[in-house]
């Protein structure tokens, strides 16, 4: 792997919540080299999303983020909100699920753009504008000379999407994060923008973080997968890897309970029992163990450390599966 | 499984709605649902699929007549529910039960689960306070949810995945025939949505209910279902039973849906999904003549902006709309004359 350009150690995000702490993130660490996708992969309230937003300095001041994020080889926890923003945009740019919400519905399209082309570097008006559309046309907009007079709700979502996709690269960051950034869209819109971002991300040699709950996209996209329970990484592996011998009965928990087109009809799914845990009662074991079926005594009383296994394979189970591979 | 008696016959089922600009001026029609036909089966669980705006919601609701369709019929056992008024359809509608996508949206936030429950059985006075207090213990039993522990709950202190147990408790108190799921499973987290999905086979297997299950996720609706239906904008481009649908899709379209699926599965060959679809939908307001999916479809010849394609049976109660159908006798369509099936079965006979 080439060096990195962005290294999470050891990161804690903590919440204050009806007088209890909520530790949101725990003890996460991973990294990304430039150009590499590494899909962050867990369900809702595993710390996915408000990790990725640490990265970005997005947090509220109500957060407590400690640990370490490098990116570019600059400490980025404790950083003044002023250098933050010479990082966000050029150096990490980020797309979020709804891009309804993320535009401003009464500036048109075109003005946008601009706008964000416009703070990171000294450009005239016109110049903003032929690269506002440079931009539309990277991301395929169609037609896109006409959409830069448009207003968001002319744009149907994939194509506002698209939108947000070109407002994050007007920059030319080195990093981007989607967010879930295709979960809202119709299954063909999603495989759509997936795919130019793949395309975009070769293009550009940018790095990409999904941020996702699902596992089937990981497996199309990505070259490197970390999955978050409660908090916590509790497997990392490259995408092959991971997927030929899965070791983290939740990884195995989760990838059971994707229905499958060569499942048969009416076949009950593998599905594990219970909810995930409450976050502000921190256990000193293994967060799934309730719910996992290799759990025993040890898993409740201590939690697994997250460590390197096998080359390039991290988990963190006092049980891992086995064989690994699908029945 | 199913016995063959259709529960459910929806005939040529057209709704529309008007677009008024600035003043109430009528500026178009939205065609959401066109000339739908199709039945169900008693104990049959039919899945719809379809992207945003292709009609499927409308459809599930124009068949509870909620609100009434422009056109068509919807015989339910037999009766047409375009025809009943008042108290009958009432009772009618007794018998079909919907469960939402949203729990939360759904659930009256100041009531407790045990109210919500109670109140189909409250609405149609179906017996003493005693009696519905019993129902409503037995349904919450059914769906897994601790009739103690979860009665006197709101359902702000549920999670998402007890939420919507509870709003299928709801469907089930009054002992329906019909329960339609719009997309009732979409927003549950992965391990959560298993759960669900194996409970609501669970009860249809004990209870012999039927189901419509109207979802985006075409994988996540082979699981629970016989057959399977695929609507684009307000049209049924195709239907046929599940296994043959997915072995061998035959309207580009579902071809199309297939290919977008990501697979759990990174050593699996992957081909752009741009070469089966490209752009987004039109607009419902001003479809495309003849085929509506035309636009986007990489098979389009002349003759689909001409001459609408009509719903035809291509395989064992496998239809289609669609001139140039995907199969492996007719590869790639190179003539710009429609392929004419053998036995010429073009006709639209209602698929069964």
């Amino acid at each position: 792997m080439s060096q990195s350009l962005l290294e999470v150690s050891d990161l804690r995000v903590d919440f204050r919540h009806d007088g209890q702490i909520v530790r949101a993130v725990d003890r996460l660490t991973y990294s990304v080299a430039r150009g590499q996708t590494v899909a962050v992969i867990g369900e809702s309230g595993s710390g996915k999303t408000v990790s990725s937003r640490a990265i970005m300095g997005l947090l509220p001041q109500t957060a407590k983020v400690t640990g370490s994020i490098r990116f570019d080889d600059v400490e980025m926890v404790g950083l003044p909100e002023k250098a933050m923003r010479g990082h966000r945009g050029c150096g990490v740019a980020m797309v979020f699920q709804d891009p309804t919400r993320s535009l401003n519905p009464t500036m048109r399209i075109g003005a946008q753009i601009r706008e964000a082309i416009q703070t990171h570097e000294k450009a005239s008006r016109g110049a903003a504008h032929d690269r506002a559309l440079e931009l539309l046309e990277l991301v395929r907009l169609p037609a896109a000379k006409e959409r830069l007079e448009q207003y968001p709700h002319q744009l149907s979502g994939g194509m506002r999407q698209r939108v947000m996709i070109a407002i994050a690269l007007a920059a030319s960051p080195k990093l981007l994060i989607a967010d879930e950034a295709t979960t809202a869209l119709d299954v063909t819109t999603q495989a759509q923008i997936m795919e130019l971002l793949r395309d975009l991300q070769q293009r550009l040699g940018m790095a990409l973080i999904m941020i996702s709950h699902d596992l089937g996209l990981a497996a199309s996209f990505a070259d490197e997968v970390v999955v978050m329970y409660a908090g916590r990484a509790v497997e990392r592996a490259p995408t092959r890897m991971l997927f030929s011998h899965v070791r983290m009965p939740y990884t195995r928990a989760l990838l059971d309970a994707i229905p499958r087109l060569e499942n048969a009809s009416h076949a009950p799914l593998a599905a594990v029992p219970g909810q995930p845990p409450n976050m502000a009662l921190r256990e000193p074991g293994c967060p799934f163990t309730p719910r996992c079926p290799n759990s025993t005594d040890q898993c409740r009383s201590h939690a697994p450390a997250f460590e390197e296994h096998e080359p390039g394979h991290l988990w963190a189970c006092w049980h891992p599966c086995e064989d690994g591979v699908r029945p | 499984m199913s016995t063959g008696e259709p529960l459910l016959d929806v005939r040529n089922l057209v709704q529309e709605f008007e677009v008024r600009a600035q003043g109430g001026v009528r500026s178009g029609v939205v065609q959401a649902v066109s000339d739908v036909s199709f039945t169900l089966a008693k104990g049959e669980t039919l899945g719809l699929v379809g992207e945003t705006g292709s009609g499927k919601s409308t459809l599930a609701r124009a068949i509870l007549q909620a609100p009434r369709p422009k056109a068509g019929e919807v015989l339910f056992e037999g009766t047409d529910l375009v025809k009943l008024r008042g108290r009958e359809l009432l009772r009618a509608r007794r018998q079909m039960q919907m469960v939402f996508q949203d729990p939360f949206g759904s659930l009256d936030p100041k009531w407790s689960v045990a109210r919500i429950v109670e109140e189909p059985l409250t609405a149609f006075h179906t017996a003493a306070r005693p009696e519905r207090r019993r129902r409503v213990t037995e349904v919450l039993d059914r769906v897994g949810l601790d009739p103690e522990r979860y009665a006197g709950r709101r359902p702000r202190s549920l999670s998402g995945g007890q939420a919507q147990r509870v709003a299928i408790a709801r469907a089930l108190a009054l002992d329906p025939a019909l329960i339609i799921y719009d997309e009732a499973v979409s927003s549950l987290d992965v391990l959560i949505r298993a759960q669900v999905l194996n409970l609501l086979e669970r009860l249809r297997a004990e209870l012999s209910l039927t189901y419509l299950f109207i979802a985006h996720d075409l994988a996540l609706v082979k699981q629970v279902s016989d057959r399977v239906a695929v609507m684009y904008l307000g049209k049924l481009v195709e239907i046929g039973p599940a296994e043959s649908l997915y072995r061998e899709p035959l309207h580009p379209y579902t071809v199309a849906l297939l290919a977008s699926i990501p697979n759990p599965d990174p050593t699996a060959p992957r081909a752009p999904v741009t070469n089966t679809i490209t752009g987004e939908p039109p607009s419902p307001i001003d479809p495309p003549s003849g085929c509506r999916f035309r636009t986007r479809c990489p098979r389009a010849q002349d003759v689909c902006a001409a001459e609408e394609p009509r719903l035809r049976r291509l395989a064992d109660g496998h239809f289609a709309a669609c001139h140039f159908p995907v199969s492996e006798e007719a590869p790639a369509p190179a003539a710009r004359e429609p392929a004419r099936l053998a036995g010429g079965r073009h006709d639209a006979a209602a698929p069964d």
